[in-house]
């Protein structure tokens, strides 16, 4: 299985970067991680004439907290850096464990959550997790930068909001309210699958009243969607089990899955009940998890 | 990195990689994987070649000493950085101790997945020189055994581990 021939270049600037995007236009393709550019090339699925490497670009993987903004994910952090990353662990240990389940351990190694954002696969693991806790999306191109909440990225299966030119270059993590937050994958296998569906919960409680909350759903709608009746039903309540199941069956009226080889749509659609349940369950009993 | 072309107008690139310890400088084209490079490059063999999509880890090997798929990075993209292949393992003729435990468990059949899975296990031991056989199985999921012999491959690598 060979590469088809193309130009590569390792800029050693952003402006470097969005300049050589501006230039080839849509014959160009960034390479970050390689892990489903690489595979898609080898597939004949695209054919890029040149791959712009954000390689030379190290002050992209870093991951940190700054003062009044929130955390700083570098595009470029691989799912393994933000599975190992202290600053992630000690405030949103949901997004490493999110990280932590993808795949297998050498394409966490390789592979970028900015890639698992830009490729906009229905089923990516991060979006969830990261929408439910606000996540921002930084994007920068030859006209400057400009900021998306990550709610508003995507606009279908492969496809987002970003612009030729641009290169994501942070997610921002801003402070916020919820006292837990959990991602729960349902795949046919614990490694190395795909999700069948992916449910993402962030809750604010105080005592047993759910004061906030938000719930996403993965693999279960062209792009990440909130179920925001369901949300909405949870709000200003005592929790208790028969909410809770309520919720669920909302959620899963709101979802809007397809049949594939992974699964059937209602069974998809029960799995979302199930698994707003226990993802809300597990983020009000067990904080950021 | 240098970039070189050629009277045909196709380009090339000089890059240098350390690998298992020695320092090779090569020209390759940006379509070359590190897999192949490996490979035909420097007769190192012992990397195999499956799915070539980042699936089955028969080709792993450690990139800065953590696992990847060497299918699934460019040649170009690992300039500068430092490769440990399955032929690096064994110390002046000795066999490394994950080697040896393979080899006292039968924990090869038809072998094809035998250098990934050791470079798999060799980067979890270096980590975490006493794992579960939980945390085993988890650093082996990216190895897929075609003979699915997986009981005695993680018996070797605990193996393996109880000796250090």
């Amino acid at each position: 299985m060979y590469l088809p021939d193309f130009e590569y270049y390792a800029p050693s600037s952003l402006p470097e970067a969005c300049g050589l995007l501006a230039q080839f236009g849509a014959r160009a393709k960034v390479i970050a991680g390689g892990t489903d550019a690489l595979p898609k090339m080898k597939q004949e699925l695209m054919a890029p004439e040149a791959l712009v490497s954000l390689k030379n670009l190290s002050q992209l993987t870093n991951i940190f907290y700054e003062q009044e903004k929130g955390i700083i994910i570098g595009s470029r952090a691989t799912h393994n850096d933000l599975a190992n990353s202290p600053v992630l662990q000690e405030k949103y240990l949901s997004i490493c464990e999110a990280a932590h389940h993808m795949a297998n351990n050498q394409v966490r190694n390789r592979g970028t959550v900015g890639g698992n954002i830009i490729n906009a696969v229905p089923s990516a693991d991060l979006p969830p997790i990261l929408i439910a806790l606000g996540a921002i999306v930084k994007l920068v191109g030859t006209g400057g930068e400009r900021t998306v909440p990550l709610e508003e990225f995507f606009s279908g299966p492969g496809k987002t909001v970003i612009k030729q030119d641009e290169i994501l270059t942070e997610i921002i993590l801003p402070d916020q309210p919820f006292t837990g937050s959990t991602y729960m994958k349902f795949g046919l296998r614990r490694s190395g699958a795909l999700a069948v569906v992916g449910v993402a919960a962030a809750v604010v409680m105080d005592g047993d009243i759910c004061k906030d909350a938000r719930i996403v759903l993965g693999a279960v709608a062209p792009v990440p969607i909130r179920a925001k009746k369901a949300e909405e039903l949870l709000k200003g309540k005592s929790v208790t089990d028969g909410l809770l199941e309520e919720v669920g069956v909302c959620a899963a009226g709101e979802s809007k899955p397809i049949s594939d080889i992974r699964g059937s749509a209602e069974y998809r659609r029960d799995m979302v009940r199930v698994f707003t349940k226990r993802a809300l369950k597990k983020a009000i009993q067990e904080g950021h998890c | 990195m240098q970039a070189i072309t050629d009277n045909n107008g196709v380009k090339r690139y000089l890059i240098t990689l350390n690998v298992n310890g020695d320092s090779y400088s090569r020209v390759v084209k940006a379509n070359t994987t590190l897999a192949n490079f490996l490979r035909e490059e420097l007769d190192l063999t012992g990397t195999k070649k499956g799915c070539e999509l980042g699936d089955c880890g028969s080709c792993t090997v450690l990139l800065d000493d953590k696992p990847v798929d060497s299918c699934l990075v460019l040649a170009v993209e690992a300039d500068g950085r430092h490769i440990t292949t399955i032929e690096g393992l064994a110390q002046h003729e000795k066999l490394d101790k994950l080697q040896e435990s393979f080899v006292n468990n039968a924990a090869v059949q038809c072998g094809y997945c035998t250098p990934g899975m050791i470079m798999s296990a060799k980067a979890l031991l270096n980590r975490n020189p006493h794992p579960s056989e939980q945390e085993v199985r988890e650093a082996i999921a990216g190895n897929l055994c075609r003979c699915t012999g997986y009981v005695n491959i993680v018996k070797a690598v605990l193996a393996a581990a109880d000796e250090q």
